[in-house]
């Protein structure tokens, strides 16, 4: 019954996602003995999942926020994010099959050519963020969008905070 | 500064014949406006009266002519209205036009062929020395009276100004209307707008082929730039650069052989070439900096190019080859996007110039930089191919939209339609 219940929250969680290409079976539900740990997570808090080896979803590593913001002309990852690379090369190690892509943006400041090769070296820098930790080359491919896709189309410093950034995108 | 209005109705029906339609919101009317400014302009001063029987056809040639004329900046109008009984079989009292101190005078005619066709025919006097400058006649389909028109327009243009005129030629651009991404190709005032590719991802950095029948450009169709080479006529396109990491920045060699591109597949932004026809890449530079946005100069000597190879971005140049580049740009710590002049003799690029983006234009010659504009966020510029008129981006009142500009700043049109987001404007080369 518990198993059940795992594999209803696993299908749920997949189909929220809308991934269409990873089929359902690659989806980790074996590892009985690999639960997450149950903390009470504060609202501001990411807790990266400390358990067994391939814990996880079609979207990656659950628990673990896959987006990484960059202060102006920077692309510098802050120690406030080094959780969440953490994270995902964890789960890449374990997952050696499981590829991911790097997305990275800037703010809408700029041409668009130079904007593409600017998100591209904040891709590249998360990139070898997850190398250093063991993640094999042939696991990641780092790409740049530059300015084209803002999360917020506004043209304030809020704005502009929210759309420097890398996401990790598992397809 | 004089600010003149017309409002003219695209051309529905030729959009109709090529292409499906898909539910993209773009503009019925579009609103061309020339802005002049600046003084010591000499512009020569031309009547263009209205052609008989343009009122029973579905463009108004003369008006179309008219606006073509003005907005190279190189002509000023003198209303025509009172040449309506002309035509190009006439032989005009050129009094009156003298004392309105009209140089030249366009008349001509417009008719219906018994078979559907139109047939546009006019003539050209020189009103001071009571000439025939000679005319033309175009037997056109519906679709291409713009065409006649603009080719009339470019015949006027050469006859008195010794230039080629540009107006016969296209332009593409890419239109953003919410989550939706439009390739068009446009007559050069950018009306007449038919639609080459459709998206619901990004379209980037269209490129003309020296040839003027294929567009290379980036779409971020796949969730990652790749760079496409399309041909216009038919719509089929093949992949040119589609490696590991991010493809951009194509651009055609003059031979239109071979592209320059900027990948990612080696770590870092650098530059390439690559076969018309695909290929493996082959590597131009090798810095542990950013490299993009290769040009070639129209002789084939040099590739224009923005590095950070320095700490900040600025122009450089190095031979087709690859080598060692040599820098172009010195003032300021932010210059992108190069252009190229056809003639050689102008670079236009953009300069962030106290945070704000502006379009500038160096003589090559001297050195010399000027910057053209007022607005705050130019990109991409892009050369008539008589080296004339600049086509660009901007943002005016909050939209994106095109502007074209002579390379003095005095004389500039707005081709922006209404309904969406207008960029990536590349003026492309003269039709053969």
């Amino acid at each position: 019954m518990k198993r059940i219940t795992i594999v209803a929250t696993l299908v749920l969680a997949a189909a929220l996602a809308g991934c269409k290409s990873t089929p359902l079976n690659d989806v980790p539900v074996e590892n009985k003995g690999a639960q997450p740990t149950t903390q009470q997570p504060t609202q501001s808090q990411v807790a990266p999942v400390q358990t067994g080896a391939d814990e996880g979803t079609a979207q990656g590593p659950r628990n673990v926020a896959r987006i990484i913001y960059f202060d102006f002309d920077s692309n510098v990852i802050k120690p406030e994010y080094q959780a969440i690379i953490d994270g995902h090369a964890r789960f890449l190690k374990a997952n050696p099959q499981r590829h991911v892509f790097i997305e990275g943006h800037t703010d809408e400041r700029g041409t668009r050519e130079y904007n593409l090769a600017l998100g591209q070296r904040r891709s590249e820098a998360v990139r070898s963020a997850l190398k250093l930790l063991g993640v094999q080359d042939s696991q990641i491919e780092a790409v740049s969008f530059g300015k084209e896709k803002p999360v917020d189309p506004g043209s304030t410093e809020e704005a502009w905070a929210k759309n420097r950034r890398a996401e990790i995108v598992y397809r | 500064m004089i600010e003149k209005k017309l409002w003219r109705r695209r051309d529905l029906v030729a959009l109709a014949g090529g292409m499906a339609l898909s539910a993209v919101c773009w503009p019925a009317f579009a609103q061309f406006r020339v802005e002049i400014s600046g003084v010591g302009l000499t512009q020569l001063p031309i009547a263009i009266a209205p052609f008989r029987g343009q009122d029973a056809a579905p463009q108004k040639i003369a008006a179309i002519v008219q606006a073509d004329l003005e907005r190279s900046g190189q002509f000023r109008i003198v209303d025509g209205a009172s040449g309506a009984n002309l035509d190009e079989t006439s032989r005009p009292d050129l009094t009156p036009w003298r004392q309105r101190n009209a140089d030249s005078l366009a008349v001509g005619s417009v008719t219906r062929l018994a078979d559907g066709r139109w047939d546009v025919r006019f003539r050209l006097w020189d009103v001071v020395k009571g000439q025939d400058l000679g005319g033309q006649s175009h037997a056109v389909t519906v679709g291409d009276l713009r065409v006649a028109a603009h080719r009339i327009a470019d015949y006027i243009y050469e006859k008195l100004t010794g230039d080629k005129g540009v107006f016969a030629t296209r332009i593409a651009y890419v239109t953003k209307s919410g989550n939706h991404f439009n390739l068009w190709v446009a007559d050069s005032d950018g009306e007449n707008a038919q639609s080459a590719l459709s998206s619901n991802e990004p379209i980037i950095s269209p490129a003309w082929s020296p040839s003027g029948m294929q567009l290379a450009y980036v779409s971020f169709e796949s969730r990652k730039p790749v760079v496409y080479v399309h041909d216009v006529s038919t719509g089929k396109r093949r992949l040119i650069a589609n490696f590991r990491g991010s493809n951009s920045a194509p651009s055609w060699a003059p031979d239109g052989k071979s592209l320059a591109v900027t990948l990612s597949r080696d770590g870092g932004s650098q530059l390439y070439t690559i076969d018309a026809n695909g290929g493996a890449p082959r590597r131009l530079t090798q810095s542990s900096g950013i490299d993009t946005e290769p040009v070639y100069s129209p002789d084939g000597k040099y590739i224009y190019f923005t590095s950070d190879r320095g700490g900040a971005p600025q122009i450089y140049r190095m031979a087709p080859g690859g080598g060692n580049p040599e820098r172009v740009t010195f003032s300021g710590n932010y210059n992108v996007s190069p252009a190229i002049s056809p003639d050689g003799r102008w670079l236009a690029f953009i300069s962030r110039i106290n945070g704000q983006f502006k379009l500038q234009v160096m003589e090559l010659a001297s050195g010399t930089v000027t910057g053209i504009t007022d607005s705050t966020a130019d990109e991409s510029p892009s050369f008539a191919p008589n080296s004339r008129l600049i086509v660009y981006a901007t943002r005016q009142n909050g939209r994106e939209a095109l502007m074209t500009t002579t390379l003095d700043g005095k004389i500039k049109a707005r081709l922006a339609g209404q309904g969406g987001d207008i960029r990536e404007p590349d003026w492309g080369p003269f039709q053969k």
